[in-house]
């Protein structure tokens, strides 16, 4: 693939490993561990699949945070979802939802047992279904973090101009930074730095973050999600802690503007506004979603069918939310590959691609390569 | 749920969607969310939407660059910094 490939196979990797281990002796005067924190599901998985943890200099960590929005969804919007399923409403939605435990079933448990739950890789997908069969309701799961969100919200622009009316959205929408803000304030995590992601990043540009760096005193590099961009990213890190520094700085410019997308971020502003989000493992965060403004409510599911998403229940035992946190390391979950596997997950993190147990159940698990 | 590829614009069409290749497979990419979507283009495709444009120049000289860093560590592996 053009411009992934060469991000990949590279002769540089050696070179940048033996960069990271110099600047992992620069920074050994330093006390304790130096924990650097990703937030994004691609990360995690590429972290996972590269080995990158493997090249870290000794006492330098890359802590797996809240960036699988599948993840962070809890299990009672899963819920909501079933019980429209059961309502006879046509669910449309991203692939990753499907095996993901609510409260006792998933849409998938549900679509075997009759219900029409349909995966869309593009939520336009969700339009085309409504416009087959007019008489039936169809309703997107609108989750993800703000990469997703304007492609998801654009449906409501194309439902209006289409006069489709009878699709409609179950928003769960999460935003980066107020996570970022919540990991800041756990006192069990010690954040040092933040891998900043890279294709949210390309919506929001690089202000976000200043905050942290500034504020904060956290350096936030943007990277890409090839292994060199990753590598390239943790030396930026390293770097700027070796030098005492907190900036905020985009090894991603070929994909993420400074600015970000305006037109993404314009489209977003149109049909949403912030609101408390709950988040799994992290509870509510004040302003860390978006839902659908008033105007809109028409294409607004929970307020369409007189529904109220809740919290739901976890599976007993399961640790995702302290995973999601970066607080445990999957293999220290007493169900990891036992009771929870790909094959038959009980938490989230074991069922995204992107989440931290099932990056780890791939491969990072002794003798599971 | 994430993944978002690079893409070249291989078509443009009446109603402003486009269709672009990967790796000799055209796939159908919404252009509304970028400015001045051009043929020949490659975008970064999240969901069925074009995100942002890569930008081919920031790729080639992070390309130019680490092949100029790999370079000097086989010349001189113990001083490249
Ligand atoms: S291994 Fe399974 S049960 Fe344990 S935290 Fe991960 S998803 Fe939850």
């Amino acid at each position: 693939m053009k411009y992934v490939d060469e991000f990949r196979a590279s002769p540089a990797a050696a070179p940048l490993r033996a960069r990271l281990g110099r600047l992992g002796e620069a920074l050994s005067a330093r006390p304790g561990t130096v924990n650097i924190m990703e937030i994004c599901g691609s990360h995690t998985m590429a972290a996972a699949r590269y080995g990158l943890r493997d090249l870290l200099p000794p006492r330098v960590r890359l802590i797996s945070g809240p960036g699988c929005p599948v993840c962070v969804t809890p299990p009672g919007y899963v819920d909501a979802a079933i019980e429209l399923a059961g309502r006879g409403v046509t669910i449309a939605t991203f692939g990753d939802m499907l095996q993901v435990p609510g409260s006792s079933s998933s849409l998938a448990q549900a679509r075997a047992a009759g219900a029409r739950i349909e995966v869309c890789y593009s939520p336009r997908r969700a339009l085309e279904l409504a416009a087959a069969e007019p008489a039936r309701e169809v309703v997107f799961l609108a989750i993800g973090f703000e990469t997703t969100i304007a492609p998801v919200a654009s449906l409501v622009d194309l439902a209006a101009r289409e006069r489709v009316a009878n699709l409609s959205l179950l928003v769960s929408f999460k935003l980066v930074p107020p996570a970022l803000r919540a990991v800041l304030a756990d006192p069990d995590l010690s954040i040092d730095a933040f891998l900043c992601p890279g294709h949210v990043s390309a919506i929001t540009g690089t202000a976000v973050y200043e905050p942290f760096a500034r504020d904060r005193g956290k350096p936030c590099v943007i990277a890409g999600f090839e292994p060199l961009d990753i590598l390239f990213g943790l030396c930026g890190i390293l770097a700027q802690l070796a030098e005492g520094r907190a900036a905020v700085e985009n090894l991603y410019r070929r994909a993420a503007r400074d600015a970000g997308n305006p037109i993404a971020r314009a489209v977003m502003e149109r049909f949403l506004r912030p609101a408390a989000a709950y988040w799994r493992g992290i509870g509510v965060l004040p302003e860390s979603g978006l839902v659908l403004r008033d105007e809109f409510a028409a294409y607004d599911a929970e307020k369409r069918f007189g529904l109220k998403v809740g919290a739901g229940r976890e599976y007993p035992g399961c640790m995702c939310g302290d995973v999601i946190k970066g607080k445990r390391l999957p293999a220290q979950c007493p169900l990891f590959a036992k009771r929870c596997t790909p094959a038959d997950p009980v938490g989230p993190c074991m069922v995204s691609a992107e989440g931290s147990c099932a990056a780890s159940y791939k491969y990072e698990r002794k003798g599971g390569r | 749920m994430c993944l978002a590829i690079p893409m070249r614009i291989d078509e443009i069409r009446a109603d402003g969607t486009g269709v672009a290749d990967l790796d000799g497979v055209a796939r159908e990419v919404a252009l509304s969310l970028i400015a001045d979507p051009r043929v020949g283009d490659y975008v970064i495709v999240h969901a069925g939407y074009a995100i942002e444009k890569l930008d081919r120049q920031e790729a080639d000289e992070r390309l130019a660059l680490f092949r100029e860093i790999a370079a000097a560590w086989e010349a001189r592996p113990h001083e490249v910094r």
